[in-house]
């Protein structure tokens, strides 16, 4: 197993503030790692760092064997980078952007091929001041790929783009590992890192505080499986009284804590003779989302998109 | 350096820059306006005359239209006769007309002559306006002069032939031409390095490059090359359109070629310190005008240094710009091979200077 990434006791102060503290982690090759946090958390600091454009404070980083901070410009020709908020030259079009591109990189790709790989081909000539947040983002991601990198470092690729523009994305992004490329990608949003990452690390205040694939996150960190009940809330302490078993009434239903399918029948054959009235039940499981506020802590996440529609009206 | 690298970014830059038109307006099209109002403005103030106003009680006798000839050959003055209304006052006829200088021929001027009887020639000056007095009384008080020496029976024994400074003739648009490719010179890389260094750093462009295997010193290269071409294409439009539209006494000689090389270099420089060292684009504008503004107008682009006060004279030394415009006028006007060669030395040595700096003070990575 050889780690493409390799990060220990890594630190960042910036005067007396600590953006990065201390933190250890491994990227693996050939996988998709995500890299979730609130704003302000680290990341991009971290990701930075990872790039070698900005230089640690402490600890140790491996990009593909080298630091990147002594080793930065071989490592360049090795990685490929979408930086939050990607910009470019605003006179030039993205076919020009590529072209420019595989000249630096002394690379042979088509500028066509390339493009239309990220679906930007339809856009090719018009110069990059006219295209929309999204297809600047298909851009960077188009540039990002231009030296056929073995890591990709994709920084909030998604961030304020519309629906269709993300799925795009995406679908990149799946191509980018099929292809056998490692993915860091750092989000914003929870369901992009669960859809998208076979590993993530959530980092808070500079500390990383869960690693591990999505479902090991929600097994290690969320709750028992609940038994969701849309009816009289009154029942609640019936319910623990009569049935034995910890309910709560949550977001207007009554939930119950289950940890096997004999609880789940307890409490559905005590409802149908209780005489209380209901319209549905269903058992629900934490996700991703309910992790990550229970870890970060409400008011942190309150800071950030918990899902990816939410900014689309 | 890698040269297919230069190449590649060189020609990114320069459709970026050929395909922004405030850029092009402030590199090519602005001389050229400066050029046709200066030129328009200034372009017969070396010939123009003073126009004196006369009026002839004399009833336009022989002796009276000959002095008024005289006048006129010393081309100093341009003399036109007027009839003010009968008992108009001649003094408040100047004024209510706007004229600043005129002067009566007495009634009896042919016969004071004849007589050589002393008569006195009335002269009208308006003090607000008085280097133009100075002219008309200077012309009259010669022909005066002349025509009692004449009367007198004697004859010239000192007399002077007027020649200008330099080998040929130069007009107000010949200094004019060599101080706007200067202007030229300064301002297309300033503005634009000071922009450039600081949006680009807002906008993570330098960033962006610095992800590619494009060096620093390659990407300053393209960058000074490109302005390097600017200058000389900008030269050779403002030569041609002085030649053409004005007649100057300017054409492209090889020592222009030095300055326009070093003088992008050293400006490209400075406009990357400027840049560089301001947090923010609209800080960077500030620092960038602080610098150009005086620069632009205390170097000898509009009007020759010599003209100004001693003080401005000491400031002007010290501002860079004077030595490429210097030099450039060293070279294009007066083939003075001693000048235009300190005037380099210094230019270049600047460059250097700031050059080293801007190197330094550039960062493309975070710290």
């Amino acid at each position: 197993m050889n780690a493409a990434i390799e990060v220990e006791k890594l630190e960042k102060r910036y005067g007396h503030v600590r953006a990065v503290d201390g933190i250890d982690f491994e990227v693996r090759s050939g996988e998709v790692f995500a890299f979730l946090g609130p704003n302000g958390a680290g990341k991009t600091t971290t990701v930075e760092i990872l790039e070698g454009i900005r230089p640690s404070s402490g600890g140790s980083v491996r990009v593909l064997g080298k630091d990147p901070w002594i080793h930065g410009r071989e490592l360049q020709r090795l990685i490929g980078v979408i930086p939050q908020d990607f910009h470019f030259f605003p006179k030039l079009s993205p076919r020009e952007a590529v072209d420019l591109y595989a000249a630096l990189f002394g690379a042979s790709v088509s500028a066509h091929d390339l493009l239309r790989r990220v679906e930007l081909d339809d856009k090719a000539d018009d110069l990059f001041d006219t295209l929309s947040g999204g297809q600047k983002q298909k851009l960077g991601l188009a540039l990002a790929l231009v030296n056929d990198p073995k890591v990709c470092f994709l920084d909030e690729p998604t961030t304020g783009l519309d629906p269709r523009a993300r799925r795009a994305i995406w679908a990149v992004i799946r191509s980018l590992k099929a292809e056998g490329r490692t993915v860091f990608l750092t989000t914003h949003y929870l369901e992009e890192a669960q859809l998208l990452a076979d590993r993530i690390a959530i980092i808070n205040l500079g500390k990383i505080i869960a690693t591990g694939s999505p479902a090991d996150i929600i097994r290690t960190y969320g709750r028992p499986e609940r038994l969701r009940i849309e009816g009289d809330p009154a029942m609640v302490d019936r319910l623990r009284r009569e049935v034995g078993v910890p309910a709560e009434v949550e977001d207007g239903a009554v939930a119950v804590e289950i940890h096997d399918k004999g609880d789940a029948l307890k409490v559905l054959s005590w409802l149908g003779s209780s005489g209380y009235s209901y319209s549905s039940f269903r058992t629900s499981q934490d996700t991703l989302e309910d992790v990550f506020i229970r870890l970060v802590g409400s008011s942190e996440a309150s800071t950030m998109e918990l899902s990816p529609g939410a900014d689309v009206a | 350096m890698n040269p297919s690298r230069i190449r590649a970014y060189f020609v990114a830059f320069a459709k970026g820059y050929l395909r922004n038109p405030i850029g092009l307006f402030f590199t090519l099209v602005f001389p050229i306006i400066l050029i046709l109002i200066f030129g328009a403005v200034f372009a017969n103030s070396g010939s123009s005359a003073v126009p004196l106003y006369v009026e002839n009680l004399d009833h336009n006798s022989p002796a009276s239209v000959a002095f008024l000839a005289a006048l006129n050959d010393t081309g100093a003055v341009s003399v036109t006769v007027v009839s003010p209304p009968a008992g108009t006052n001649f003094s408040s006829y100047l004024g209510t007309q706007g004229y600043s200088a005129g002067l009566i021929i007495p009634a009896g001027f042919q016969a004071a002559l004849t007589n050589k009887t002393p008569i006195v020639i009335p002269i009208y000056t308006n003090p607000s306006a008085a280097s133009q007095a100075g002219i008309a009384l200077g012309a009259v008080a010669g022909v005066e002069s002349a025509f009692n020496l004449h009367l007198a029976g004697g004859s010239m024994i000192l007399t002077s032939t007027e020649y200008n400074v330099g080998s040929q003739i130069f007009t107000y648009i010949d200094y004019l031409i060599p101080g706007l490719i200067g202007f030229s010179i300064l301002t297309s890389p300033m503005f634009s390095m000071v922009n450039i260094s600081s949006t680009w750093k807002r906008d993570k462009l330098f960033r962006q490059l610095s992800l590619t295997p494009l060096t620093r010193a390659e990407w300053l290269t393209a960058a000074m090359v490109w302005y390097v071409l600017l200058a000389i294409v900008a030269a050779f439009v403002m030569i041609f359109v002085g030649r053409s539209v004005f007649g100057a006494h300017v054409s492209v000689v090889p020592w222009m070629f030095p300055f326009l090389i070093a003088g992008p270099v050293l400006f490209v420089s400075l406009g990357l310190v400027a840049g560089s060292v301001s947090r923010t684009p609209e800080t960077a504008a500030v620092i960038g005008n602080v610098i150009l503004f005086p620069m632009m107008f205390l170097s000898g682009t509009f009007f020759p240094v010599s003209s100004f006060p001693p003080y401005l004279q000491t400031v002007a030394h010290v501002l860079p710009l004077y030595y490429v415009i210097d030099g450039l006028n060293a070279g294009i006007l007066f083939a003075n091979s001693a000048g235009a060669t300190r005037d380099l030395i210094i230019v270049i040595g600047v460059a250097v200077v700031l050059f080293v700096v801007a190197v330094r003070v550039f960062s493309w990575r975070e710290s």
